[in-house]
């Protein structure tokens, strides 16, 4: 077995859930990363929070490599973080790979209304329908795909 | 109560996306290749899957619960007027297909918007062209479903 580290996972998920805690209860706004990215451009008319909450994400997770290095990928004692290679049948290129990717999940979080935090912790911690409709279809869609591609 | 440009819920939301930032790094996350051995079922069989990933939600979830069903004893959040909770409840084709397709995009890269976002503390090569592409993905998909919750909810009824 590759790894298991279900300690570091369960820390880290108790402060995401203490992150969406704080959203909710301080500004009652879902800390849904797909809606707070995707409202960023006009018609949006609260883009200074969004914009206050993702610079302090990417600062919160080079602070954390730095003061608890060694974790996992980055920083100074960590792997480097890498993108995922396409599988070898794929021969457009990596480029295209992540690329496509990319679309897809800007298009389909778009309309399917959220992702793995909006859907998948603030939405099932609401005990919301449509969330466990969305966190079983795109945990299931994904399984698939990566068994198809074969990607690992 | 205050406006959604005052000092305090702006400081709200900067703790809130530091320490998000902070629990994708521990739980690992942002490591793309780490989600993807999540997601690999085929694994199993060989004993060579890593479910570590799950602990994220087990640990998430009883924590934000928490906060839902403190937020319900109260008129409103701490530094403004209302909860913004989707008033939306109907599971319609939008909802299902924008999963599935959001679904093939994870499974081929491991990459789920929040982690795309804290990954530009470490740059990884081909990080940007991911972005890019989250961010146009994200703009069509505005053309056929109306951002905000006003416009959703004009479109359901």
């Amino acid at each position: 077995m590759d790894a298991f580290t279900p300690i570091p996972a369960l820390l880290g998920g108790v402060l995401i859930g203490l992150a969406s805690a704080i959203l909710w209860l301080g500004n009652g706004r879902i800390a849904g990363i797909s809606g707070i990215f995707g409202q960023l451009l006009p018609p949006a008319h609260t883009v200074v929070w969004r914009l206050v909450f993702l610079v302090a994400l990417v600062g919160g997770t080079f602070a954390a490599a730095y003061l608890i290095p060694g974790i996992g990928v980055g920083g100074p004692a960590g792997r480097p973080a890498m993108l995922a290679s396409p599988p070898a049948w794929f021969t457009g290129g990596t480029i295209v790979w992540v690329a496509i990717s990319g679309l897809l999940t800007g298009f389909g979080t778009k309309i399917g209304n959220g992702c793995t935090s909006g859907h998948g912790i603030c939405g099932l911690a609401r005990l919301s329908k449509r969330s466990f409709a969305a966190v079983a279809v795109f945990f299931g869609v994904a399984i698939i795909t990566v068994t198809l591609t074969g990607i690992v | 109560m205050s406006k959604p440009t005052s000092i305090p819920y702006l400081l709200t939301a900067a703790v809130s996306g530091a320490l998000f930032g902070v629990g994708l790094y521990v739980s690992q996350m942002v490591d793309p290749l780490k989600v993807l051995r999540f997601l690999d079922f085929t694994a199993i069989p060989t004993g060579g899957w890593d479910p570590s990933l799950a602990f994220v939600m087990i640990g998430a979830i009883p924590v934000m619960f928490i906060a839902v069903q403190i937020g319900r004893r109260r008129s409103a959040p701490v530094f403004a007027s209302q909860f913004h909770e989707p008033e939306y409840t109907r599971i319609d084709a939008r909802l299902v297909a924008g999963a599935a397709i959001f679904g093939l995009g994870w499974g081929m890269s491991g990459i789920c918007p929040g982690p795309a976002i804290s990954l530009i503390a470490f740059w990884p090569p081909n990080l940007l062209v991911f972005l890019l592409a989250l961010f146009v993905g994200s703009y069509a998909g505005a053309f056929v479903l109306p951002s905000g919750s006003g416009g959703r909810l004009a479109l359901a009824r």
